[in-house]
């Protein structure tokens, strides 16, 4: 085993994605520790302009048409093999539809050791956030190569980007046949009838509104602050709100003035779309619902009981 | 007609207070109160919405953990054929590389088409447990999946992506799916209904013979996060709190 640290640059119609920064920047908390190089791994087609802005040591790149756009097959024949071959210290995956697919799955077939959900390294140790971001996990990295996923959270994509293009040396990707898995296309996003990520001010709702009626109350909110509802994940998923309307992973990230957060517990997936906002009030029953780490102001409050006074006093001032 | 089996796990409920053991490595599991994952949820729904389209059979297959018999009767009043209970020492939590080779096991048998799970969980440390059931059985695996549809022999599915864009992605069958979102939310049913199948339907057992843990990790320690910085709580009764949040809309500019 080699000290250097990997990480699969993901990126998608031609773009890279953030997490592959903010994976960067964690890989060079972990590479002083096993004082190894931290290299960038592209699969893809003709993508070699996609490596200009890594901060890596230098990138390793395999070209290979059924590379274009992700499919988990193809890249964990590519991941796998490259793994045997050059067996670095820890290899690095976002916690995400492109790595999750691909790390958890190396992780049984070469059994290699897996942590997932890293938010953050600490003098070389792997913090992991699970529970909703209510416990951390300490881990150490493993004899062997140690497969991470990582969340957002502990660095900036800033962190993991650089002005200098970093050196390519080529990698040949293993026989791709047999595919069990194709891409047919990718289909875009409805346009909603707001763009949230577009918005200064949004009122958002999560879980703790409980039931659809409420929604309206939230309206009324948004109303006099002249702005937008929008959502976590288990209100879209319960048909409430359109997915236009969702924060976070899989949805929209959004950096408004004001982020009203009603019943939302900041659960990691919801926090990395809206952790920039530049202003958070949290209002949530739960003293250790992990929004409170991040809001700017919190209350500790049934949002039931505060809403009506809110509203009347609103009314009044109008 | 399809042959679907779900795999599903409880996980901790995060609406309550969650401690660390006295050993500071895992969760003290005394006072621990469970859930359905809720994307486990979501992969029940979209097996039984499979079966209502296509026909064939829903199995769901669970390990022992306590509310374990609640929750598998009430995916029987909600449709499902049959329920497993794996068998053995799941109560003091196990990693998912134990836990995936025990579904690997109890799933085999059943020859299925598809098999359903939720892409994550709540306390997954060593990854979720679908990819890894998928390599034990030697199956593809698609996750972060909001809908289905089978074809001879494939499944077309919908890959979800940052943003709201979604890949549709073709997989040879059998193959394991992570659901993130069924195409429909979790249905309802009526206590009434779940009571009536505690009285008729039967849950299955699987013997364990041994739980495998290699691959997985377990963490160094446990900890409850330290927050750098803690938001600044309002403090007062209801109208108090909404004179200050309006004082701080003002400041903000929001009115």
């Amino acid at each position: 085993m080699n000290e250097d640290i990997y990480v699969l640059i993901e990126h998608l119609q031609g773009e890279v994605a953030e997490i592959s920064y903010i994976m960067l920047a964690a890989a060079r908390d972990l590479a002083q520790r096993t004082s190894g190089e931290v290299i960038g791994v592209l699969l893809g087609h003709d993508a070699q302009d996609l490596t200009s802005t890594l901060a890596a040591d230098h990138i390793i790149y395999a070209d290979h048409a059924a590379l274009a756009e992700f499919t988990a097959d193809a890249y964990q024949k590519t991941v796998a093999s490259l793994i045997q071959e050059n067996e670095p210290s820890a290899f690095l995956f976002g916690n995400t539809s492109i790595g999750a697919d691909v790390a958890s799955v190396l992780s049984a077939r070469l059994s290699l050791p897996l942590v997932s959900s890293c938010v953050q390294i600490s003098n070389g140790k792997l913090i992991s956030q699970i529970c909703g971001g209510k416990i951390m996990a300490e881990s150490d990295l493993a004899e062997t190569t140690t497969l991470v996923t990582i969340i957002p959270g502990g660095y900036k994509a800033e962190e993991g980007q650089s002005e200098k293009s970093p050196e390519i040396k080529s990698f040949n990707a293993p026989a791709l046949d047999d595919l069990r898995v194709t891409l047919k296309k990718y289909v875009e996003p409805e346009a909603g009838d707001v763009n949230i990520s577009k918005e200064a001010i949004l009122v958002s709702i999560g879980r703790g509104i409980q039931t659809e009626d409420n929604i309206e109350l939230a309206e009324e909110l948004a109303e006099f602050l002249g702005a937008t509802v929008c959502a976590s994940r288990p209100i879209v998923d319960q048909g409430w709100l359109p997915i236009s309307r969702m924060v976070g992973k899989s949805g929209q990230s959004v950096k408004p003035k004001l982020y009203l957060a009603l019943g939302i517990s900041g659960a990691p997936e919801h926090v990395e779309g809206m952790a920039e906002s530049e202003m958070i009030i949290a209002v949530n029953m739960d003293p250790n619902a992990p929004i409170f780490d991040i809001a700017t102001y919190g209350v500790e409050f049934d949002f039931f009981d505060l809403i009506d006074p809110l509203l009347e006093q609103l009314e009044e001032i109008e | 007609m399809a042959n679907i089996v779900a795999i599903v796990k409880m996980v901790p409920d995060l609406v309550e207070e969650l401690e660390i053991n006295d050993e500071g490595t895992g969760l003290d599991r005394d006072w621990l109160r469970l859930i359905i994952n809720e994307f486990d949820n979501h992969a029940i729904e979209q097996a039984i919405l499979l079966k209502e389209r296509e026909g064939g059979e829903v199995t769901v297959i669970a390990p022992e953990t306590e509310g374990v018999e609640d929750m598998l009767f009430t995916t029987a009043a909600k449709g499902a054929d049959r329920m497993i209970k794996l068998a053995g020492d799941f109560e003091e939590g196990v990693n998912n590389h134990a836990l995936a080779h025990a579904f690997a096991e109890t799933a085999k048998n059943h020859q299925p088409d598809l098999i359903l799970t939720g892409v994550q969980a709540n306390d997954d440390l060593d990854g979720p447990v679908g990819p890894l059931v998928a390599e034990y059985l030697g199956m593809p695996y698609i996750g972060y999946i909001s809908g289905v549809t089978l074809e001879e022999g494939r499944a077309i599915v919908r890959k979800e992506y940052p943003g709201g864009l979604i890949g549709e992605m073709e997989v040879t069958l059998p193959a394991v799916l992570g659901i993130q979102a069924g195409e429909e939310p979790p249905r309802y049913v009526a206590i009434s209904k779940v009571r009536q199948m505690m009285k008729t339907a039967e849950i299955a057992e699987a013997e364990i013979s041994e739980l495998d843990f290699s691959g997985g990790i377990s963490a160094k320690r446990m900890y409850l996060p330290e927050a750098a910085e803690r938001a600044e709580m309002i403090e007062g009764d209801e109208e108090e709190i909404a004179a200050k949040l309006i004082s701080i809309f003002k400041e903000a500019g929001a009115l």
